[in-house]
């Protein structure tokens, strides 16, 4: 086990320095690029405070949906393989909402500010 | 120094032109460029823009249709009334500016959220789904035989292509992989009428004021096709930027962009429309994709290659909202 802070606690920190401490400094494209490296340890920071989670929710429905075990990343190639030679579609049971949840998790990682997110987010998650 | 360069070039073709002065870089990958400078002129200043390849970058990549290609079409745009910068000198060797051409400045603003938020464009916003109707109309009329040679692609050889891009990134995403089968399955056909189709009309790619659209830029990535493909390109979702019930560029809606588009004469297929915005999403999507791919492989490690590729999960949530859309 390692020790402490957590890999999210020192991310937040630097991100923190930047956005206080340096962006007063910083004028033109740097400030435009410093922004950019602000905006990616905040990703950072929500994939690590998430992944752990909604990872292991995503296995569980590829399980039940596909009817095998793997890693997640296999599973989803198998699952591609499968939309793309038709046997599995929007008819079958489970897909949508596999793919409705698995793109959710992502857009709060990605950009929980994205307008279509928020707008599905009202309607219930 | 470029603006040496300019100044011997402007001397030549345009009558009274003393020089050249605030030659500055727009924006610039290793291809392309695009410099914004002013022509001395005893008459006051001419504002103008030079699009060019830098010499030993005459070979554009394998979708877009050249620089030549480029100002021939923005040139008969002008001529017909469409709004458009005007071609002021195609480049010539003895210029030494490499490939490419100088075009009239116009000013105004391509900012896509500063269109759309800022208290200038207030009065214009209203009506421009209905204007880019018009102007979709009047581009889409542009004589054939007039136009230079370009690539001419289908709904059909459009899904083999974007399908070939997707696979070759190896990144199996379940709901790209659904959205090709969707295309497949609606794949439209050859159209009826095949036009000249701009292939990047969106709010991003128009210069707008506060009477409205001033020119279309951009001509990058015209090819002969379906016309339907500007009207349903110009609706996806990520040209909204944030105003989602909006769909023409975060303006307005279908209808007034179909009846702009109908009163200058012309015929919208809203299915093709559909057909196209769902291609559109994915296309975006895609070249999320393949941003991350550049950014991992290629000489261009910077951070915000590395974030569009964060950005293909966007399209992936625009693709669900068109094809398994939730109750409201």
């Amino acid at each position: 086990m390692q020790d402490e802070p957590t890999p999210i606690e020192l991310t937040k920190a630097v991100a923190d320095f930047l956005r206080s401490d340096i962006t007063p400094l910083i004028s033109g494209h740097q400030a435009f690029k410093l922004r950019v490296a602000i905006n990616i340890l905040d990703l950072v920071t929500r994939q690590l405070t998430r992944e752990e989670g909604s990872d292991a929710k995503e296995v569980e429905r590829l399980r039940a949906l596909l009817g095998l075990d793997g890693s997640i990343a296999e599973l989803n190639r198998v699952l591609a393989e499968r939309i793309a030679r038709g046997e599995v579609d929007l008819a079958t049971p489970g897909l949508a909402e596999h793919l409705w949840a698995t793109t959710m998790d992502k857009l709060a990682v990605d950009q929980p500010n994205y307008a279509s997110y928020k707008r599905e987010l009202g309607r219930g998650g | 120094m470029i603006e040496a360069a300019l100044s011997r070039s402007v001397q030549r073709w345009c009558k009274g032109a003393t020089g050249a002065t605030c030659a500055a870089k727009l924006s610039g990958g290793a291809s392309q460029e695009t410099w914004r400078f002013d022509i001395s002129h005893p008459d006051g200043p001419i504002g103008a823009i030079l699009r060019r390849s830098p010499k030993g970058y005459g070979a554009a990549p394998t979708r877009a249709a050249g620089l030549a290609a480029e100002a021939q079409l923005m040139q008969l745009a002008y001529e017909a009334g469409v709004p458009s910068p005007r071609v002021l000198h195609v480049l010539v060797p003895e210029d030494d500016l490499g490939t490419g051409f100088i075009m009239q400045r116009v000013e105004g603003e391509t900012i896509a959220r500063k269109i759309l938020r800022d208290q200038e464009y207030a009065a214009a916003r209203p009506r421009l789904a209905r204007q880019i109707g018009g102007i979709l109309a009047g581009l889409h009329r542009l004589p054939q035989d007039k136009l230079p040679a370009l690539r001419s692609r289908g709904a059909t050889q459009e899904i083999a292509e974007f399908e070939r891009d997707y696979r070759s990134l190896n990144w199996p995403k379940p709901v790209f992989e659904l959205a090709l089968r969707w295309l497949r399955d609606h794949d439209p056909g050859p159209s009826v009428e095949t036009t000249l189709v701009h292939g990047d009309f969106r709010n991003g790619n128009l210069i707008i004021g506060a009477d409205g659209v001033r020119a279309v830029l951009d001509w990058e990535l015209a090819h002969l096709g379906d016309p339907m493909e500007d009207l349903g390109w110009v609706c996806v979702n990520s040209w909204r930027f944030g105003e989602i019930d909006k769909p023409v560029g975060g303006f307005g809606s279908r209808e007034e962009l179909f009846a702009g588009y109908e009163a200058s004469g012309r015929k919208v297929d809203p299915e093709r429309v559909k057909f196209w915005e769902v291609m559109g999403t994915l296309r975006w999507g895609i070249m999320c994709g393949g941003m991350m791919q550049r950014f991992r492989e290629g000489p261009d490690h910077s951070m915000e290659r590395a974030m569009i590729g964060r950005r293909a999960s966007e399209t992936e949530i625009d693709l669900l909202r068109l094809l398994a859309p939730r109750g409201s």
